[in-house]
């Protein structure tokens, strides 16, 4: 057992020491708790919810969430009817039709979320040259997840450090790597209105829209947290069956 | 292998086919009846777990590949089809990238149990050597596979370790160009790489049975490295060691779910979610941690193909360890000298690892300069010369004695 214990802790080691080495570089990103975080974490659906809100109204008018169909959000708990109704909100286009026309239509939630713009470069053309990302995988697409999108969106900054220049066009963010971005800060006290009268704060539509991030980049986050504890508990009980079989098999030559 | 043993079978059908093809009698002889030295620890299952990943390897991926689209302009989307839309396609991902470090881990620490008991000696340097070529293999395999999801890690790791082989003069250029099969990464690049992906495991599968055959011919070594005298020093194969390894495998799952089921990206970069793009470099250019020693070891030199001959010199270094271990005492049970040697060694590995992770400049540069350094002398200097100064120590008669008088003890 010795001889295992060291093999455990060798492995423990190795996997800690990469570990530590990712998440350095750039400054620290404090930890929020999440709903969704742990063994049994369940995403928080009303904040996913107002999430979306977040999303639909504000981000998306630049940022594109392509990989995205639109009924991934039956994991918040729309139903199959709202999901109707929120894809009827957007236009696609389709075709060829039977006169060899491409034409708009309105969204099935088999649909993805369509993009802002055509392109990149018409993104960047209208964004002062930055494009700005696809949204579908940024919560897994950056070092400290959610934490940081949470970061990042309530990390603008006003009053720049001194000796800071920022670039023309350029905003000053706490937590960006480089610090400077190309993205205003967009989020602010009550500029959304949330149906369920939750406090309408900059950081409170922070944490939902990067709830709901998280959730569109791993929308089987529950069914694998859910999954995990079986399969654990199973190979914990089965371990020690095997165990006990081996010690009881190995006592005759001991 | 099967030196002739005869079994008699009592199921007509498996006698019939048994004295035309004798498969049965085979597998009797090697993973029945198999005599295993009884002090074998629970090391010696890292052998077992490092098959098992291998067939989970195979096994995922041969069901992944069924959903994979090798071309730069779907791949990215196509692996996130998967992730979105195949059932349990999460699943058999995530099994599958978690796996290819658990399937290291497993190698790694079955590497460092043939170090420690000197598993590379005299009969098995055969043996030994089969495991060096499988681990290359491994290496070659988990970078091809790495370059699938065309994200961004894909695409620069693929570029930088290709253009490795351009530091060889005159032919290195146009050993690149013919990697790549154009003139940068791209399309032809990842296409070749997907069918290399898919053909290399079977290429471990079969050096894996050649080290088994290997194995099976020498026998098993164990933590006293002296060999099996006679019966009273062995156990049959089945079911004393299927049973432990098959304890060893339940226990090496349980850290290998946890993560695929709570630390699913925790190994990987994060920077492998964005689609690849040429024209946007990662600020850090990172391999996956299994390399990092190796890749801090290339840095380390400051000529470049100086850097690649040294990591490729690293693995090659364990080729020919057999011949550089001058000690004729297997087991560092009974070296006391070499087996604080073979801990700093291993240190040295993680410290590798470590400077691997980080920026090449600075203090993390030298370190990883003084490690490389002591890596080649380990095996160059140290092994040599300590197998002649060190004093031949006084060996068990046999296994069984050396058993039984410990549980007197």
């Amino acid at each position: 057992m010795r001889a295992l214990k060291t093999a455990i802790l060798s492995a423990a080691l190795a996997l800690g020491l990469t570990g530590a080495a990712q998440a350095s570089g750039g400054v620290k990103i404090p930890e929020q708790t999440w709903s969704h975080g742990g063994v049994f974490g369940t995403f928080d659906k009303a904040a996913a919810q107002r999430g979306f809100q977040v999303y639909k109204t504000i981000c998306a008018t630049c940022h594109s969430m392509r990989l995205v169909p639109i009924r991934t959000l039956a994991g918040i708990g729309y139903t199959a009817d709202q999901l109707k109704e929120i894809a009827a909100e957007y236009q696609v286009k389709d075709g060829p039709n039977d006169a060899g026309e491409m034409f708009d239509r309105a969204a099935v939630p088999a649909d993805r979320f369509p993009s802002p713009f055509p392109n990149d470069q018409a993104a960047r053309a209208s964004n002062n040259g930055a494009l700005p990302p696809d949204l579908s995988l940024i919560a897994k697409a950056r070092v400290g997840g959610e934490d940081y999108l949470y970061a990042f969106l309530t990390g603008f900054k006003d009053e720049v450090p001194a000796g800071v220049v920022v670039q023309d066009g350029m905003y000053y963010n706490e937590y960006f790597p480089g610090h400077q971005v190309g993205m205003p800060n967009i989020l602010s006290d009550g500029g959304i209105e949330y149906a369920d009268g939750t406090p309408n704060t900059a950081a409170q539509q922070a944490k939902d829209v990067a709830t709901f991030l998280t959730f569109v980049a791993e929308p089987h986050l529950e069914a694998r947290k859910s999954m995990g504890i079986k399969v654990i508990l199973f190979l914990i009980v089965f371990a020690g069956l095997m165990y006990a079989s081996k010690r009881q098999l190995w006592s005759k030559v001991h | 292998m099967s030196t002739g043993t005869t079994v008699t079978f009592s199921n007509p059908v498996v006698k019939w086919i048994d004295s035309r093809l004798p498969i049965f009698s085979m597998l009797d002889h090697e993973y029945n009846k198999y005599p295993m030295p009884r002090n074998v620890n629970y090391l010696w299952a890292f052998g077992a777990i490092a098959g098992v990943m291998l067939i989970t390897m195979i096994a995922t991926g041969l069901v992944l590949a069924m959903q994979y689209a090798a071309n730069t302009h779907i791949a990215f989307d196509s692996v996130e089809r998967i992730m979105r839309d195949v059932n349990y396609g999460w699943l058999l991902r995530y099994l599958h990238a978690n796996g290819a470090s658990f399937f290291f881990i497993a190698v790694f620490i079955h590497v460092f149990r043939g170090l420690y008991y000197g598993s590379y000696k005299a009969p098995r340097e055969i043996l030994w050597m089969l495991g060096v070529v499988i681990m290359l293999l491994m290496m070659a395999t988990a970078f091809m596979g790495y370059v699938l999801p065309w994200g961004q890690m894909s695409f620069w790791g693929a570029t930088v370790i290709t253009n490795l082989f351009s530091a060889f003069p005159i032919v290195g250029d146009p050993i690149v160009t013919w990697l790549w099969g154009g003139f940068s990464v791209d399309n032809p690049t990842l296409n070749r790489f997907f069918a290399l992906h898919f053909l290399l495991p079977f290429v471990i599968l079969a050096v894996v049975i050649l080290h088994t055959a290997a194995l099976h011919v020498c026998g098993s070594n164990n933590p006293l490295g002296i060999d099996i005298k006679g019966p009273q020093d062995s156990v049959p194969f089945n079911p004393y060691v299927t049973l432990k390894d098959g304890f060893a495998v339940v226990v090496f799952f349980i850290f290998y779910m946890g993560f695929v089921f709570y630390a699913p990206n925790y190994l990987g970069h994060p920077d492998n979610y964005i689609p690849a793009n040429p024209l946007v470099t990662p600020a850090h250019i990172v391999p996956e941690w299994y390399f990092l020693p190796f890749y801090a070891i290339l840095r380390a030199v400051p000529d470049k193909l100086g850097g690649v001959l040294a990591m490729f010199g690293a693995i090659a270094v364990l080729f020919v360890l057999p011949w550089l271990d001058t000690s004729k005492v297997r087991s560092c049970k009974f070296r006391p000298i070499y087996r604080q040697f073979f801990w700093i060694l291993v240190i040295d590995c993680l410290v590798l690892g470590y400077a691997g992770a980080m920026p090449a400049e600075g203090s993390w540069l030298l370190i990883a300069r003084i490690g490389t350094i002591y890596y080649f002398f380990h095996f160059l200097v140290l092994l040599p010369v300590l197998g002649k100064l060190e004093p031949v120590p006084q060996l068990p008669a046999s296994i069984a004695e050396a058993v039984l008088k410990k549980e007197k003890a």
